[in-house]
């Protein structure tokens, strides 16, 4: 039968496959050559020479510190306040059903579902109409609240999979609702809130279109990457500092990977 | 609210003795009262996401039925339709009609890219080879979009590696050709609507690709074996079985392509000709302009028609795919 003519993918397949992931790879590695070249005023290629003097220079600019301190405070306040939210309404939504479950979801998804535009200019003319002047907060209300789903979903998956006859076997045991969640929920899904929390913690670091709406002044690493891309100083140095952006967000990412990878083996899950 | 839970809930006394302090009898209060429970779990985000985010879009809406003095530039706060008549101004639909023609566009493109990829990993990447599929996504998904715009900058200046490349394969003449072309051209690639164009689809892609290869995993391989058992060509097959079966997901990529192209002004304003899109033309008119109410009702534009599609995709079965 033309069935039996062997399981491999045909040829025309694999090079398309092949070449679309090329085409999602390539740009980003591209940034690493760049990040070393010699040429300082224009995007030529192939580099005419290789250096790492980028590298000092960008150390020494103030302004580059300043934008990542800003972005990693933003980021880990706002993590931290998504993982409380992201989880409470994940344990809400999973363990019980109740009327307006299906709405909660939906809140939780609208952020990061409607274009950033919107939720930012949304914020903005509220902070107008309520006259709150901008400030490290106004850009934390904003990244948590399109951070709280990535927890959420994360939770939430992790919730379903872990059995309900768990709590109960702990309940039954003479443990209380504290030392239940303590010693029995927590450690079942620690690593889905770690993993929750690396990719909201990458999700704030990278935002730009709410930020730029929300911080006045202030310059996060993506402002000040927007700000070089549109009236550009120093070029090289905008390349470092793409660099360095893509390793400080991959490496979360595959962290998180990894912690959520096995998601079959958590107890219970066997049920 | 109703609340549904295994336990009966106990009215009756309990059979243990309650638990002693503040903490055990805590514990028992959410045991007996499990509604009690689920509203404080509830109350923190739904306080929030209610007030900061739900609050700051009537806030949105409110805005875009003021209008503003046009000698004063100070926003009239009395409730007018004039805003969204400026909406329909030439200039203003023109800039609409530009940004929906894109967005198709883009989804067109990302579908066709994206279905190889999607249907590799879903029918035939097993073990190791499909973890490095998945990863392979995942990584572009989630790395820096600022970055990724950067790298195409990189790519598509007029000294950058695609005229070089062109150059190298002597059909640097094509290039000229295409640039020369009235609406796709333009001075370099990175001025013009082509490369504002290629930039959507690479950054749009994995949104595309996920959902798709979530509705192929479904389709079962036996489908497509009877298929071409019953001697269907490979492209019947695919217009048949395979291409009605990933529609779904399909349209479930289509929403964040599309909706996200339409709301988008950073890839335009960095890789793009000086010919707005509604994002760049509500940038402007609440920063430079300070036309807030106008800047609010062209936001109202995308989520009109976001709600129409997600109408149309919910109607198609698209939700489950996601």
């Amino acid at each position: 039968m033309r069935s039996d003519r062997g399981q491999s993918a045909p040829l025309g397949l694999k090079i398309a496959a092949a070449c679309g992931l090329l085409f999602l790879h390539l740009p980003i590695l591209l940034i690493f050559v760049y990040a070393f070249t010699t040429e300082e005023k224009s995007f030529v290629w192939p580099p005419p020479g290789l250096t790492t003097q980028w590298f000092a220079v960008t150390w020494n600019r103030p302004d580059v510190w300043e934008a990542l301190s800003l972005s990693v405070r933003v980021a880990a306040i706002s993590t931290a306040i998504a993982l409380v939210l992201g989880t409470l309404c994940a344990a809400a939504v999973s363990r019980t059903k109740f009327f307006g479950r299906e709405t909660i979801s939906l809140l939780v998804i609208l952020p990061i579902a409607l274009p950033g535009i919107i939720t930012g200019i949304a914020l903005r003319s509220a902070f107008s109409l309520a006259d709150i002047p901008f400030s490290f907060w106004t850009i934390v209300l904003g990244h948590a609240t399109f951070c709280v789903v990535v927890v959420y979903n994360n939770a939430v998956a992790r919730f379903r999979r872990t059995s309900g006859s768990m709590i109960e076997a702990s309940m039954d045991l003479g443990a209380d609702g504290f030392q239940t969640f303590r010693h029995v929920m927590l450690p079942n899904i620690a690593t889905a809130l770690l993993a929750g929390g690396m990719l909201a913690f990458a999700l704030s670091f990278d935002e730009v279109i709410v930020t730029t709406f929300t911080a006045g002044q202030q310059q996060t690493v993506p402002i000040w990457m927007l700000e070089e891309l549109i009236r550009p100083r120093q070029r090289p140095v905008t390349n470092v500092v793409a660099m360095v952006v893509v390793l400080v967000t991959l490496l979360p990412i595959l962290f998180a990977y990894y912690l959520t990878r096995d998601g079959d083996q958590i107890a219970g899950s066997g049920k | 609210m109703s609340v549904d839970v295994t336990m009966p809930r106990a009215t009756a006394p309990a059979i243990l003795p309650g638990s002693g302090g503040m903490r055990g009898t805590l514990s028992d209060l959410f045991w007996r009262r499990p509604q009690l429970l689920l509203l404080l779990m509830l109350l923190p985000p739904v306080l929030w996401l209610g007030i900061v985010y739900i609050g700051s879009l009537f806030a949105l809406l409110a805005q875009s039925f003021f209008s503003i003095d046009e000698y004063s530039g100070l926003i009239n706060r009395q409730f007018t339709l004039k805003t969204y008549g400026d909406l329909l101004q030439a200039a203003n639909l023109d800039i609409i009609l530009r940004t929906v023609t894109m967005a198709a566009l883009v989804t067109l493109a990302s579908a066709i890219v994206a279905f190889p990829i999607a249907y590799y990993a879903a029918r035939y990447a097993r073990g190791r080879w499909k973890a490095l599929f998945y990863l392979g996504v995942m990584l572009p998904l989630w790395s820096s979009y600022l970055v990724k715009i950067y790298a195409w900058k990189l790519i598509l200046a007029k000294e950058g590696i695609l005229t070089w490349l062109f150059a190298k394969l002597h059909l640097l003449w094509i290039l000229d050709a295409w640039l020369s072309l009235p609406v796709v051209g333009g001075n370099s690639l990175s001025v013009s609507f082509t490369g504002t164009f290629i930039v959507f689809v690479y950054v749009w892609l994995p949104f595309m690709i996920l959902p798709v290869q979530a509705a192929l995993e479904r389709v079962p391989g036996n489908l497509v074996e009877a298929s071409s058992d019953l001697g269907a060509s490979p492209g019947q097959t695919f217009r048949n079985v395979l291409f009605p079966l990933a529609l779904p997901g399909i349209v479930a990529g289509s929403i964040f392509t599309f909706s996200l192209t339409l709301g988008d002004y950073i890839i335009p304003q960095i890789i793009g000709t000086s010919r707005l899109f509604i994002g760049q033309a509500v940038y402007s008119q609440q920063g430079t302009a300070g036309n807030i109410p106008l800047a609010a009702a062209f936001t109202v534009v995308p989520i009109i028609i976001m709600g129409f599609y997600l109408w149309g995709a919910k109607r198609m079965g698209a939700f489950d795919a996601l």
